[in-house]
């Protein structure tokens, strides 16, 4: 290796050597190189491959006697012992386990749950869509806040409405996300004092209601109102924190200097120049944080109850049930490699300086 | 010139760079408060079996009234089963940094390792450690702890090791980063000459250099590590029998101080793990800025 890296952002990095060939004016849009797509595409295989290692390892070599913790706290003959290790495979020896294992998931069978009684694959797809729209609100609304605050706070480095803006992030960031979901819940839901709780206090909707049409979106969006409030405030903060150094880097530019000589406004100079600029590290960055939003839709589920993935993993831990909570890390680490493939792409695709190369 | 100021002059030399530092970290007064309250948090935790003893913790031995709103005798109220909060707290403590503490000292000396091996060493064997921390990084981290936690069984034991399995991957693509760069600079070319070994330049040349930035990138790594703790205690993991801040909070939650609205038992926990690691994450930013010699000029 001859470059000396980046500290702390790579992308940065990465932008800044390639900006001696950047070119002014616009160039037709062109897809990414094959081979670029290619050479991702492999890396996604082989860190699912990877995945799917740690995930047997984790589930079939690390406890001691499986059936032992599946059985735990009720009493159980030998001859049923027996019946379950043959049952779960537990007489093969590992690596044909292992090649099961392999084969099983690759065809969408992530095994059968303990506890449901019921397929492993089924349960988790029938929570993908609650943690979906969980996720997908509280991740736009905190990226649009965050990266908004962070450009303000970032422009003016050091002005009160930074420190304002700097000191509420890293308060929040600090929180327990669980935390702050109870205090919510007993704020909003159940009331304090004079205040009367007016919104729902746990799941998906309210089973009385008709579950079609207009009224049941309401009442989805109702019960939305609180656990992606409680993601937002805590996932924001790392927005604007990333927003407010990646402009602070393109402050000092000469374009910037160019901009404001033509004349322009100063809010024209941040939106038009600095602002295309700064938000290309800052993508790929937010989307390399999307694993904290998954933790945080776990405890978040939990105490909303919101019929998710999370709540799914959740109750698998209480069991424990181990199949199901097998399946749920596969499709968490699938769903951050996707999001992480996306981004390469992503990125690739909006900078030019990259795009060209 | 007074005494004291004589004596601070006629220090060694060596002590000359601890004096800066100590002069530019009072400069940041937020980082001066957050060592107060961490401070404050380590003596209260030390002090704890002072004045608590089974007397108060045990849950068949206390006999304060069942979920009572703070009084005099009982400042913050009392839990489910009749214990002062307060004590438990100040207990509570004691736990949560302790494996918030080991956490971070196997995610730093682990992370640290590979970190330095892999930038000392650089090819073959670099370019496999990289890649290996690089698959731990897609690996979403709460899942993963959940599980291994889960697979391990409950208890303080296993909530450590699943913290530091999480979280030393940050530390080593930083501390790799900064061993390329203390690296490339002469006085390791000039021990290399004079006949130094890997081993000898990975110790005594190289993690000298790199010490600060572990020392900062630790401070942070505790305060994630409070907050995957309570997470993972929250969540049902931890012992049960432990009094820790999630343990306790996971008690007002799910046995039943919640649906009483039993606020003095939910918001202390809380607001404590919110004070630590924000003094945890306020210190170590003000050292990171201390040490940044591209700050130190303006």
């Amino acid at each position: 290796m001859s470059s000396r890296p980046a500290l702390a952002e790579p992308q940065t990095a990465e932008a800044a050597g390639t900006q001696a060939k950047a070119r002014t004016g616009r160039r037709p849009l062109r897809l990414p190189r094959p081979g670029y797509l290619v050479s991702k595409l492999a890396a996604a295989v082989v860190s699912f491959a990877v995945t799917l290692v740690i995930g047997f390892s984790l589930f079939n070599l690390m406890p001691a006697d499986p059936v032992r913790t599946m059985t735990r706290g009720r009493p159980v003959s030998e001859a049923e012992l027996l019946r379950l290790r043959v049952q779960l495979g537990l007489d093969k020896p590992v690596w044909e386990r292992f090649l099961d294992f392999v084969n099983d998931t690759l065809h969408g069978n992530l095994g059968y749950s303990w506890e449901y009684q019921q397929s492993v694959a089924s349960l988790t797809m029938d929570r993908l869509g609650p943690t979906l729209l969980l996720m997908g609100t509280s991740f736009a609304i905190s990226v649009v806040l965050g990266l908004w605050l962070g450009l303000r706070s970032g422009w003016r480095a050091g002005s009160l409405f930074d420190r304002i803006t700097s000191a509420t992030a890293l308060t929040l960031w600090s929180v327990p996300t669980f935390w702050l979901g109870m205090i919510l819940l007993i704020v909003f839901s159940v009331g304090v004092g004079p205040f009367h709780g007016f919104l729902p206090t746990a799941g998906m909707s309210d089973p009385t209601l008709p579950q079609t049409g207009m009224t049941h979106y309401l009442d989805v969006a109702k019960h939305l109102i609180l656990p992606a409030l409680t993601m937002v405030l805590v996932v924001y903060a790392q927005y604007v924190t990333i927003m407010r150094s990646s402009i602070i880097e393109e402050i000092g530019s000469p374009y910037l200097l160019t901009a404001r000589a033509k004349g322009l406004m100063d809010a024209a100079v941040r939106r038009k120049h600095a602002l295309p600029n700064a938000l290309l590290p800052s993508v790929t960055m937010i989307f390399m944080h999307l694993g904290t939003l998954i933790s945080g839709a776990v405890t978040v589920e939990a105490i909303f109850s919101w019929p998710g993935l999370g709540d799914l993993t959740f109750a698998a831990l209480k069991i424990p049930d181990l199949p199901l909570l097998q399946g749920t890390f596969i499709v968490f680490s699938a769903s951050v490699i996707i999001m992480n493939l996306l981004a390469d792409l992503a990125y690739r695709f909006l900078d030019p300086r990259v795009r060209d190369q | 010139m007074t005494a004291a100021q004589t004596t601070v002059a006629a220090l060694p030399t060596r002590f000359a760079g601890a004096r800066r530092f100590a002069r530019a970290f009072r400069g940041r007064p937020s980082g001066v408060a957050g060592l107060v309250i961490l401070v404050a948090f380590s003596l209260l935790a030390l002090a704890a079996p002072l004045f608590i003893g089974d007397d108060e913790l045990d849950v068949t031995k206390v006999d304060g009234p069942l979920l009572a709103p703070p009084s005099a005798h009982y400042p913050l109220g009392t839990d489910q089963s009749g214990r002062s909060v307060l004590l438990l707290l100040i207990w509570g403590s004691r736990e949560s940094l302790r494996i918030g503490v080991i956490a971070t000292v196997l995610t730093v000396v682990f992370g640290s390792a590979v970190g330095i091996i892999a930038g000392h060493y650089g090819g073959f064997v670099g370019r496999i450690l990289m890649q290996v921390t690089d698959w731990f990084i897609a690996l979403p981290s709460l899942p993963l702890a959940i599980s291994l936690a889960a697979v391990l069984g409950q208890g303080s034991m296993s909530i450590t090791i699943a913290i530091a399995v999480t979280s030393w991957t940050a530390t080593a693509r930083l501390v790799r980063a900064q061993t390329l760069a203390v690296e490339a600079r002469p006085f390791v070319e000039r021990a290399r000459v004079l006949g130094a070994g890997d081993r000898q330049i990975m110790v005594k040349q190289v993690l000298p250099n790199v010490m600060p930035l572990i020392l900062v990138s630790s401070t942070l790594t505790v305060a994630g590590s409070l907050l995957s703790e309570a997470t993972l205690t929250f969540l049902g993991l931890g012992n049960p029998a432990d009094v820790t801040w999630g343990e306790m909070l996971h008690e007002a939650f799910f046995g039943g101080a919640f649906t009483a609205g039993a606020w003095w038992f939910l918001l202390p926990p809380g607001l404590a793990i919110l004070a630590v690691v924000l003094a945890f994450t306020l210190t170590g930013r003000a050292v990171e800025y201390v040490l940044d010699p591209r700050m130190e000029k303006k």
